[in-house]
């Protein structure tokens, strides 16, 4: 390539990156808006919230993460019952979410591993088609289980328990889990194993010494996106919950319909409720595609 | 019997199956238990509400839905907002995708945050539209009256514009990622040899860059179809279905039927109905995908 073609290039790749940077703040700033906005109506009174035009510049306050929690104890001007009700109980929907979600997590991704394990190196009578029945009910829309699993629970007494919702979450996530920690040990060779095998190690402390710590990395992607699975779910939690075992996103559903609700209460609601999806969206970032189609389409890094 | 303790070749036989115990009785005790009895309920006349033992009728749940025009509604609905959705994800997908292809500074922090959505729970997504909608405080019927000046109402006049905004915002990205990881699969060396070649824009497209992307651009669209078929989350909590029924998408008109009107053993055979058509789906688009 000569000089004088170098030069003439310029100007044109110039041009190729500026249009590449304008195209991408377009897309980026489509994407962010509304969760950018989600936060910045969290730092915005009741009246700030509910100005036309919209204030894109505003004194921003606390306020609202406070009432949250403290509603109680702070000085409170005019205000509607729902919104007593959402400031009253945020904490113990808060609760709610993370214990159903930590003990669904801890339940699907052992099991899920297990059946992962033997699925990926013994492959017993079967594998395939069990695995091909485990991923089939991921195409199942909730609904259709929904009914029965509604009059089912109401009947053996698992209606509005957490053992009940646990379950559920754990039984609707085991196929993420297995699909996506068997991607996970198909990557690994198998040579230490077997070494470890003739060695005279039992197939369950090759399993746990040899085989786990190889996969952490896939193990803490998987549990990511279980966290966020269950974290986000909302129908069951809306059928088969009340007060005492409701979670947060059953909660933030029942503020629909309420006119006049304070979008600044709400906005620092949903904000601390989507926090975990947008921390775990850095870590995950590298596993996302894998993520979402349960291990089957691999993607570039 | 001791898998931890003295190997005996019966454990080490044991072992595969005893992994694989615990998962499929749960999914078995949990789904297909539950399908079987449903199945058996979506042939009986059941209203829970009225506490009335359930009545046998054979057929006749599947025949009157079949017939009812309101059903046929419901999926003309649904399928206008699959249709929609799906198309326009994959239009913006496949234009990021290529955006993104192009390696450039701050690429990895920009397909981050472009890919935020996909993680955010459906149901703050529609609640919070329906704040980015709302007729007169929405910042999005301030944006449409500075373009239009006028205040449009979205949540009542295009409703059906706002769901499908709504989850063209939240999984455009998951087409990019589809495309991306598609395009980023083609082997440099026909990249390079199709610039030696001087093949036009259009050739290369046709002949290297299609033929790697099309089995990953069959599964994105199977994906996106079948999860916008089931879409509940986002649209209960932004429309409800509403204005009347504009929105009302089937999972949606299954929910009122079974938890609004109890009418259990219509819903359940509706449920069956969406289900085998699911199930359909999935055939076809895997023989396509299978094919390439």
């Amino acid at each position: 390539m000569t000089s004088n073609n170098r030069g003439r290039r310029r100007p044109k790749r110039l041009l190729k990156s500026l249009a590449i940077y304008s195209a991408t703040t377009v897309a980026v700033v489509f994407f962010m808006f509304p969760i950018f906005w989600l936060i910045a109506t969290a730092f915005k009174t009741r009246a700030q919230a509910f100005s036309t035009p919209p204030l894109f510049v505003w004194e921003p306050t606390f306020r609202n993460f406070i009432d949250i929690f403290l509603k109680r104890q702070t000085e409170i001007e005019a205000i509607t019952g729902q919104e007593i009700e959402l400031a009253t109980g945020a904490e113990l929907f808060f609760y709610n979410s993370f214990i159903v979600t930590l003990s669904s997590i801890l339940i699907a991704t052992f099991i899920g591993t297990l059946a992962a394990y033997s699925f990926s190196r013994y492959r017993p009578l079967g594998t395939n088609t069990m695995m091909f029945f485990i991923l089939s009910t991921r195409m199942l829309p909730a609904i259709v289980v929904a009914i029965p699993i509604y009059f089912f629970y109401r009947a053996v007494g698992l209606y509005n328990t957490y053992p009940g919702l646990i379950m559920l979450y754990v039984m609707f996530n085991l196929p993420f889990a297995v699909w996506m920690m068997k991607s996970f040990f198909d990557e690994i060779p198998r040579d230490i194993e077997q070494a470890a095998l003739v060695d005279g190690s039992t197939p369950w402390r090759v399993f746990y010494k040899v085989a786990i710590p190889q996969v952490y990395v896939g193990l803490g992607a998987t549990i990511g996106f279980l966290t966020i699975n269950i974290w986000n779910e909302f129908l069951f939690a809306l059928l088969l919950t009340e007060r005492s075992t409701r979670t947060i996103p059953v909660m933030i559903a029942g503020t629909r319909g309420e006119v006049g609700i304070n979008w600044g209460l709400i906005a620092a609601i949903e904000t601390l409720y989507v926090l975990p999806a947008l921390v775990l969206i850095f870590i995950l970032q590298r596993y996302l595609l894998r993520g979402m189609t349960f291990g089957t389409v691999r993607g570039a890094k | 019997m001791s898998v931890y303790g003295k190997p005996s070749s019966l454990s080490y036989r044991l072992f595969p199956v005893l992994l694989v115990v615990p998962a499929v009785s749960l999914v078995i005790f949990l789904v297909i238990f539950p399908l079987i009895w449903a199945l058996g309920l979506s042939f009986y006349s059941y209203n829970a509400l009225r506490g009335e033992p359930p009545l046998f009728t054979g057929v006749t749940n599947y025949v009157r839905l079949l017939n009812s025009v309101e059903v046929w509604k419901r999926f003309v609905t649904t399928s206008q907002f699959v249709a929609l959705s799906v198309a326009i994800e994959f239009l913006i997908g496949f234009g990021l995708a290529h955006l993104f292809y192009a390696r450039f500074r701050g690429r990895r922090l920009a397909v981050t945050l472009v890919t935020t959505p996909l993680l955010i729970a459906p149901v703050a997504v529609g609640i919070f539209h329906r704040y980015l909608f709302d007729a007169t405080f929405g910042v999005y019927t301030y944006f449409a009256n500075l373009l239009v000046g006028e205040q449009v109402r979205f949540l009542t006049s295009y409703p059906m514009l706002a769901i499908v905004w709504m989850d063209v915002w939240q999984w455009s990205p998951f087409m990019m990622l589809f495309i991306l990881a598609g395009l980023e699969a083609i082997p440099k060396h026909l990249m390079e040899s199709s610039q030696i070649d001087r093949l036009s824009a259009l050739n290369k497209f046709r002949y290297v860059v299609w033929p790697t992307i099309k089995p990953l651009v069959a599964l994105a669209l199977l994906f996106r179809t079948m999860d916008a078929f089931r879409t509940f989350d986002t649209i209960f909590t932004l429309t409800g279905g509403g204005p009347g029924t504009a929105t009302e998408v089937l999972s949606i008109h299954i929910y009122r039927v079974a938890f609004q009107f109890y009418r259990t053993g219509e819903a359940t055979a509706l449920a069956f109905i969406f289900l085998v058509i699911i199930i359909l789906l999935t055939n076809v688009y895997l023989r396509l995908a299978r094919r390439e």
